[in-house]
């Protein structure tokens, strides 16, 4: 019964990781854009909504009213001020100019907010539970995963639904021609960074309320993102979300077996699925 | 007659090679032209010119009246030219249909629309919710003249469109042609098939190795005019 506990809880800490992982694989999927500064990012957002919680006084799931389009603005303006400017050929240097950023962001948040430990404060939901059956399960790790499931969804729905969709699908496929049917590759590149740290604004927020957090966290957000990506298939959203469950599963079984193993065990878990499948469960079938 | 396509002396590099030299020629409105050439004379380099996707002829291209050459392409397109490129180039993640819809996600006013694109090429309705990519040679060459089509363009460049076709599709398709240019639309074919390109067009340019090598009416120009500003021999 207590493994069974650990699958459950680890599918729902899935959740988070398969919204840390959703605006990475947005990303790659459009431009082919490694974004090392993501991690980074999601930590930023969690900041932004503690500025917005602290000036306001609202509850922190308010506050992505504001860190949600914030985030999508900064996301449009990085990718066009910047990244735009050394997308190419050679994926190496946006590759570089993303862990510049990453420095950037840890260092401002430093300096902004010091390396003390910060929380969100959600109040009741952080303790909040309901019974089903034999398990207890938390309402935010519950709440987590059904918001990532309707991210995800959301995502799917508007690539294979919308105009916007098509566009990135169409850019995606040839830049070049999509150029030619009068799509502006920046700015369609820019939308794409704009959705995808929509997303990580709240992947941030869910961490921030759910553990503390402080400047130098992002690194390891980003590796766990990745994981999820990576072990889902790249460019495959459904794929991701299975990904971050099957990491999120992994840790919580690692942890069982001693404590101090959980995040080695995602690891393991992570390196043996890249060595059976180098491609992932679900890659994209095209391209 | 008032200006329409106007290129007076384009120069076209890719890195230190230099594919086109000083090519001068004009499009009048509504007119058809052809462009033959050998493998590598430039037609494409051309095309990929006019179009926007290379930026070297920032003064030398003219449209309408204005400066087109510094222009991104999508900018290019919102003006009203459209291209099918060689080899088709289609979407493949996209089905037959939203390639259709994307090639007039311009909003241009005109003509053409999704019914009408079926009209001209039924099998396509057919087939409008396969993966493009799973259609025949001559069915992607379809959706990729009906895709250029759909932004309801007042040029329209093809560039070798029956290349790898078989003849009896190349047919039917150069059959549907007077259908789509004989209504204002002015267009420009790239061809390796003479004879096609003769047919369809009421001027001739030939390329050869970048260079402007033959122009004139397409009914006057003789065999040996051709093949000699063909081969330059
Ligand atoms: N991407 C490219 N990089 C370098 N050289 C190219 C490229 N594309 C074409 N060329 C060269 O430019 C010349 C003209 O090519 P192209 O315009 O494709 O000719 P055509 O369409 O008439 O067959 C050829 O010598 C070709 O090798
Ligand atoms: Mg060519």
């Amino acid at each position: 019964m207590d493994w069974l506990n650990a699958i459950i809880q680890g599918t729902l800490l899935g959740g988070l990781y398969a919204l840390f992982a959703a605006g990475l694989s947005l990303i790659f999927g459009v431009m082919r854009l490694v974004n090392i500064a993501h991690g980074d990012l999601i930590v930023l957002a969690a900041y932004l909504a503690l500025s917005v919680v602290t000036a306001t006084g609202i509850g922190p799931l308010w506050a992505l009213v504001i860190v949600v389009p914030a985030m999508a603005v900064i996301g449009y303006v990085l990718q066009r001020g910047i990244l735009n400017r050394v997308m190419g050929e050679d994926i190496l240097p946006p590759l570089l100019v993303t862990f510049g950023l990453a420095v950037i962001i840890q260092n401002a948040l430093l300096l902004g907010y010091s390396a003390d430990p910060q929380k969100l404060d959600a109040g009741w939901l952080e303790t909040a539970s309901v019974k089903i059956g034999p398990f207890a399960l938390g309402l935010l790790p519950l709440l987590t995963f059904a918001v990532a499931v309707v991210v995800v969804w959301g995502l799917q729905w508007m690539f294979y639904h919308t105009a916007l969709g098509r566009a990135f699908r169409a850019t995606s496929d040839k830049q070049d021609i999509a150029q030619l049917m009068g799509l502006n590759r920046a700015h369609v590149f820019g939308l794409a960074m704009a959705i995808a740290l929509a997303v990580t604004a709240i992947a941030g927020v869910l961490l921030g309320i759910r553990t503390s957090f402080d400047p130098s966290i992002g690194g390891s957000r980003l590796i766990f993102g990745f994981e999820a990506v990576i072990i889902g298939g790249l460019g495959n959203l459904w794929g991701t979300l299975a990904g971050g469950v099957i990491l999120g599963v992994a840790q919580a079984v690692g942890a069982k077996i001693d404590p101090g193993l959980q995040i080695l065990a995602g690891h393991i878990v992570f390196l043996a699925i890249l060595a059976i499948r180098p491609r992932g469960f679900f890659p994209r079938i095209d391209g | 007659m008032p200006e329409f396509l106007n290129i007076l002396n384009l120069d076209a590099h890719y890195g230190d090679f230099q594919a086109l030299y000083g090519i001068t020629l004009h499009v009048d409105p509504g007119e058809v032209i052809a462009i033959i050439g050998a493998n590598g004379a430039g037609k494409s380099t051309l095309m990929r010119s006019v179009s926007g996707l290379m930026k070297d002829g920032a003064e030398a291209i003219r449209f309408q009246g204005q400066k087109i050459g510094a222009l991104r392409a999508d900018q290019v397109a919102a003006r009203g030219i459209a291209l099918v490129p060689e080899g088709r180039q289609l979407f493949p993640s996209l089905s037959v249909e939203e390639n259709l819809i994307l090639g007039g996600q311009l909003g241009r006013k005109g003509p053409w629309s999704l019914k009408r694109i079926y009209d001209l090429f039924p099998i396509l309705e057919e087939r409008r919710h396969q993966p493009s990519t799973s259609l025949s040679g001559g069915q992607q060459q379809m959706v990729a003249i009906g895709r250029a089509l759909m932004a309801n363009p007042d040029l329209v460049m093809m560039d070798e469109i029956s290349l790898g076709l078989a003849p009896v599709i190349i047919k039917q398709i150069y059959e549907a042609l007077p259908g789509i240019v004989g209504q204002g639309m002015a267009a420009i074919i790239v061809e390796q098939d003479i004879s096609k390109a003769l047919s369809v067009s009421r001027r001739v340019y030939c390329l050869q190795e970048g260079r402007v090598s033959l122009e004139g009416a397409s009914n006057s120009v003789s065999r040996e005019e051709i093949s000699r500003a063909y081969f330059g021999v």
